[in-house]
């Protein structure tokens, strides 16, 4: 059976029994065993993460929040801007009427009821902070979104999205 | 034809018949049509009111070459042969059109994130393609107490431009109409008289009509942001109107029923309140399909689905191999 050459680059490889420093394998062992080791003394370059964090750019783009204004109402008025903005289409929200005695509650005639983030689907690319038009939803640049085990635990309702009433 | 009336509008000629306004002869051209807030073709005698529309009349007639001095509201002036306009070429017209913007968002308190109509408001298109980014207004807007008239529709009397198309619509269309324009000047304003409620057959139609958000649907009320429902052409079998509407749908749920409306903004066939407002089970409508807002509309953004093609157009079609 002829062989034909595909190339003129052919290396055709000996196959020599090994030697016997090759066979009992110790050599080649401790070869591996001296570059671990010489690992030990080099710098590290990783951190572990939760007790040391590295410093985070001022315009890192985190977990978000919706903002209250100098009252302490909500500003978000379910406009719907930042979820038609959104590559990703991670916002949802349902609108409700203001009632009367709730201006403290909420800044303009109409609110948010629900608002939600998926942040599985959210790629922190910050456009909803962009078209928000009352400066409600900003991402936060010192927190980012923890992990979790379960799915549902990364859908953002409003209880954890808006800010904390201010303490006095 | 002899008794056609040749005009020319930036640069582009058509014949019309006499009789024919420049609003309606550019509007035949198609390309770049004045804009116009008050101006209604299904109801008569509106226009004049909102001054959108001016355009530049460079040449008056074949007779009379001489441009008019001032710039006159096409949707008003009817056209003469030989007559040469321009629209958008002339800076003097966009600086006025720019002004006339100016003096309708005075009072309006732009509260566009709140607002129903928000996403298909003639104003914020009007304001986006002709107004300034900024307001140079630094004084208090109008404010009005408010009046309720009645459990269907909305009235935000601050949104309000007194384009009077709602007061013509109710004289036209019902047969008694309870709601007008009160007062004079700078404090007139759209109302029923001593609280009337407005349940006329046909009242809803001030819904469509209203170029603004100053009469909004009550039952759409915050329910959706128009960009968020999806329209679709439906009919049913009606006693009072042609019964051809579009449905609002949210997934599964009818949230508002409104008039089928032209490319230039119009009603094309006027509907009743039974079809409006109490008909909101898919069960009551024949759905027809999906209805194509157009590429430029905020309402086609994020629905992704593939035109619906019926299979006899397939068939017809030179895609489809012998």
């Amino acid at each position: 059976m002829a062989i034909i050459k595909l190339t003129s680059r052919i290396k055709v490889m000996e196959r020599k029994p090994m030697s016997f420093m090759e066979r009992i394998y110790l050599p080649a062992v401790f070869k591996g065993m001296a570059i671990t080791l010489s690992h030990l003394f080099k710098k590290k370059t990783t951190i572990s993460y939760p007790e040391q964090k590295r410093p985070m750019s001022d315009v890192f783009r985190g977990l978000h929040i919706l903002k209250r204004d100098e009252n302490g109402a909500e500003r978000c008025t379910a406009c719907g801007l930042c979820a038609l903005a959104c590559p990703a289409e991670a916002i949802t929200m349902t609108a409700a009427e203001r009632k009367a005695g709730e201006q403290l509650l909420y800044r303009e005639e109409k609110y948010a009821a629900v608002y939600e983030i998926n942040m599985l689907r959210c790629i922190f690319c910050g456009l909803c902070e962009e078209a928000c038009p009352k400066a409600a939803i900003f991402l936060q640049n010192d927190v980012m979104a923890p992990p979790s085990f379960e799915r549902g635990d990364f859908i953002y309702g409003k209880d954890r999205l808006v800010e904390p009433f201010p303490q006095i | 034809m002899s008794d056609l009336l040749k005009v020319t509008i930036d640069g582009k000629s058509i014949e019309v018949a006499p009789g024919t306004t420049i609003l309606q002869a550019a509007r035949q051209i198609g390309d770049k049509y004045p804009p116009a807030m008050c101006y209604y073709t299904p109801l008569k005698n509106t226009g004049g009111k909102c001054r959108v529309c001016l355009v530049k009349v460079s040449q008056t007639s074949e007779a009379n070459p001489r441009p008019i001095p001032k710039l006159v509201a096409s949707c008003l002036t009817k056209v003469e042969n030989g007559m040469v306009v321009e629209n958008e070429s002339s800076a003097e017209v966009l600086e006025a059109r720019k002004g006339v913007v100016e003096f309708l968002l005075i009072n309006h308190p732009l509260d566009c994130p709140i607002c129903d109509q928000a996403g298909e408001c003639d104003l914020q298109n009007l304001s986006y393609e002709h107004g300034t980014e900024t307001t140079r207004y630094e004084e208090g807007r109008r404010e009005f107490n408010k009046i309720d008239i009645g459990p269907h529709i909305q009235l935000h009397m601050t949104r309000c431009i007194l384009c009077y198309r709602c007061v013509y619509a109710a004289d036209q269309l019902t047969n008694s109409r309870v709601h007008g324009v009160l007062n004079r000047g700078d404090v007139s304003e759209i109302s029923t008289y001593i609280q009337n409620s407005i349940d006329n057959d046909f009242s809803g139609n001030i819904i469509d009509v209203c170029p603004v958000g100053a009469l909004t649907d009550k039952t759409y009320r915050f329910k959706q942001r128009v960009w968020f429902s999806k329209p679709y052409n439906a009919h049913r079998n009606c006693t009072k109107c042609s019964g051809k509407t579009v449905l609002w749908m949210k997934d599964e749920n009818i949230i508002r029923v409104t008039a089928r409306k032209n490319k230039f903004g119009e009603v094309e066939e006027f509907i009743c309140n039974e079809c409006r407002f109490d008909h909101r089970s898919k069960t009551d409508w024949v759905i027809e399909g999906v209805r194509d807002m157009g590429d430029d509309s905020v309402i086609s953004a994020n629905k992704y689905e593939l035109p619906v093609v019926s299979p006899a157009v397939l068939v017809d079609s030179k895609f489809v191999s012998e």
